[in-house]
């Protein structure tokens, strides 16, 4: 059992937990899906929703898919609006906001290190910064993990399956 | 008898060791992924699609059902051992299972489990085989109004049946529908809501999609509650094995019960996770043991596990015939049909005969193998699962990267696959449902065309949706479908009208 490792939320007490309320979420989440909606009805009359001497035209179908996108995020934002019983529950608690942005963040950093440097050895700084950060483990115990799993993976797409996987420096170096 | 000379066919296809081979290889990887948090039944397949695109197409199915019967039977190990579902649809097999485990019964559960869910599956496909050629035959007779009437039953069926808010159901849908416009029309050649930029010209394609919404978005939601696998160990032995089959055949109408739910929810997109909860409460219902369910009651293990396998079983049913998959994973493999250029539908069973009575026949045998591969290794599935989590996690999202690249060996690809992931964490929380966004995101160009096609027939006229009796009912059943959610409540409010009046006027 190695319960020191496991990832948990964890929070100092008397700290506030509460973050943004489901309702306000939910306005969110339905206004941007409005907003996407209008972007898809926009382009669908761009390109023509009627019907032309050939058939329906390209919008015609993603017209109303636009439309009806709309009139359901609509409907959910006007309910969470109108409401006379809000939900006003905390949406997601501060302690586990924080460790999904954790986990989120080096995970952005790592596409965008995967640009420069390749998947490769991304993977290793990528696994051995959350075993080391999240996991807590020592160094020695992280560097063969970190490292062995992308190299079983190179094996695997580069030599076993051919298929070419972002590469970097490193593996020009090496004769890649 | 034709269904049996084509399934001896089948058999013949699968004489090839090479298919035998990756049949195994399907099974051992999808219970991996089975027993893994993050990784499901539908990003597993589309992780590992691309991988077979130089396979032959019967072989490349053949490996990728395989993987998902392995998801299923691997979704009871975590359930049992360590109360986490793996999977959704092995959420109610926890309620009962657990509890069994903790008594000391863990074998016990585990062998009812995994025998459960090959008598669920050789039921579901033993329907396969004698419907199948039938619905196809049938089809054959569908012109593009008939193709779209069923795809809009479908659609509606997610609204008149799920248990979230019809307007979610419906904007996650459409967003699928809006997604999969996107790119070059496949009928005028126009570039749709490109915005003039080259990558958006690609489209979005629903691999990317599910790898986001179920892998990322599955384990952002797992680290919120933390997780930590403490659980109960075991092995398996013949003993043990033997003891409990001696006690599973008193089940058997629990099993033909379960299977009739699983399949019925299988064919119509309701899918493994509702057949498992409805033949759990069907079981506690009608069980002569009721006050023991809860606590371990062995039935409260068989229930579920059949009913999840033969739904996801007999979800292959509606996208071999139709080109409607009735589970999010059938999705999948139902893109896969159409990358590896096989059309979906009636016609499949007339020129693609290897490939669906190989893939029928591999059913019957994969779950054999599935069953015993199963058996013995247990302790091995569960020792993985103690690999903790800081471990796991970083590699899941390595590998869903992987995935996402190798798809069009694009690296904006892996982008737009994170932001899925943070989308469908969000629309998880807040109860927004997947599977109409990715059945959208997979059938949304097969629909358009046919929406198409049947208005260019009828020069735009919406009435021939009603022309004929087959495609009339159809529509009607949809529009019942989709009108549910208020029907329901106009009934409810003519039920409870005259009680709610007098409740009124005794508050104020």
């Amino acid at each position: 059992m190695a319960s020191e490792h496991d990832v948990m939320p964890s929070s100092a007490p008397g700290e506030s937990q509460t973050t943004i309320t489901t309702r306000g979420m939910e306005l969110f989440l339905s206004g941007f899906l409005m907003v996407v909606a209008g972007f898809v009805m926009y382009d669908s009359v761009r390109v023509g929703n009627g019907w032309a001497s050939d058939g329906p035209e390209a919008g015609y179908f993603p017209f109303y898919v636009g439309l009806i996108m709309f009139l359901a995020s609509a409907g959910t934002f006007a309910v969470n609006l109108l409401t006379r019983k809000p939900d006003l529950s905390n949406f997601v608690a501060r302690s586990s906001l924080v460790l999904v942005l954790k986990v989120l963040a080096p995970t952005f950093v790592y596409l965008g290190v995967m640009y420069f440097i390749g998947i490769y050895v991304a993977s290793i700084l990528y696994i051995g910064l959350f075993m080391m950060w999240l996991g807590k483990y020592s160094l020695a115990k992280t560097v063969p993990i970190a490292v062995l799993i992308p190299l079983a993976l190179f094996w695997l797409f580069e030599i076993a399956f051919l298929i070419p996987l972002p590469k970097g420096p490193l593996e020009t170096a090496l004769g890649f | 008898m034709d269904a049996f000379a084509s399934l001896i066919h089948g058999f013949g296809v699968l004489a090839d060791p090479m298919n035998i081979v990756y049949m195994c290889i399907g099974i051992v990887l999808g219970v991996l992924i089975g027993v893994l948090p993050g990784l499901g039944g539908a990003n597993g397949v589309a992780i590992l699609l691309p991988l077979t695109f130089s396979m032959s197409p019967t072989a490349a199915i053949i490996m990728l059902s395989s993987i998902y019967w392995g998801a299923l039977f691997g979704g009871a190990i975590t359930s049992i051992l360590f109360n986490i579902p793996g999977e959704p649809w092995s959420v109610a097999t926890t309620f009962d299972g657990h509890p069994m485990a903790q008594q000391g019964k863990a074998d016990e559960a585990l062998t009812a489990a995994f025998t459960s869910s090959f008598v669920g599956a050789l039921l579901a496909v033993i329907v396969i085989t004698f419907v199948a050629p039938l619905v196809a035959n049938f089809a054959l007779r569908f012109g593009p109004a008939e193709f779209f009437a069923v795809q809009l039953l479908t659609f509606c069926s997610f609204v008149g049946m799920g248990r979230e808010s019809a307007f979610k159901v419906l904007a996650a849908m459409m967003l699928g529908f809006a997604l999969a416009a996107v790119g070059m029309d496949s009928v005028t050649g126009e570039l749709r809501m490109t915005y003039g930029t080259v990558e958006l010209m690609r489209g979005f394609d629903f691999l990317i999609a599910v790898i986001g919404l179920f892998g990322i978005g599955e384990i952002l939601l797992t680290l919120e509650e933390g997780l930590s696998f403490r659980g109960k160990s075991t092995s398996i032995t013949m003993r043990s094995v033997l003891n409990t089959w001696k006690r599973l055949p008193k089940f058997w109408a629990t099993y033909l019960r379960s299977s009739a739910v699983g399949c019925w929810l299988g064919i119509t997109p309701g899918g493994a996770t509702p057949a498992s909860f409805m033949s759990y409460g069907i079981a506690h219902r009608m069980s002569k043991n009721r006050a023991n369910f809860g606590k371990g009651e062995i039935e409260g293990v068989v229930a579920p596990e059949t009913a999840a396998h033969a739904a996801g079983t007999s979800a292959l049913l509606p996208m071999l015939t139709l080109g409607i998959p009735g589970s999010p994973t059938a999705a999948v493999m139902l893109g896969g049909l159409l990358i590896w250029g096989l059309q979906p539908g009636p016609m499949l069973f007339i020129e693609q005969k290897d490939f669906v009575w190989g893939l029928i026949a591999s059913m019957y045998l994969s779950n054999v193998v599935g069953l015993i591969i199963v058996l013995t290794t247990v302790p091995l599935f569960a020792a993985i699962l103690r690999i903790p989590f800081s471990i796991i996690a970083p590699v899941i999202v390595v590998i869903c990267c992987i995935g996402a690249y190798t798809v069009h060996n694009a690296y904006l690809d892996v982008v737009i696959m994170l932001c899925f992931g943070v989308l469908g964490y969000v629309m998880k929380k807040l109860g927004y449902p997947l599977a109409p966004l990715v059945l959208a995101l997979v059938l949304g160009d097969l629909a358009e065309s046919s929406f198409r096609q049947s208005m260019l027939v009828s020069q735009g006229s919406l009435s021939i949706f009603w022309s004929n009796w087959l495609v009339g009912s159809i529509c009607a059943l949809a529009m019942l479908m989709l009108f549910w959610p208020l029907i329901s409540i106009l009934i409810d409010r003519l039920r409870n009208g005259k009680n709610r009046h007098q409740g009124e006027a005794t508050s104020a």
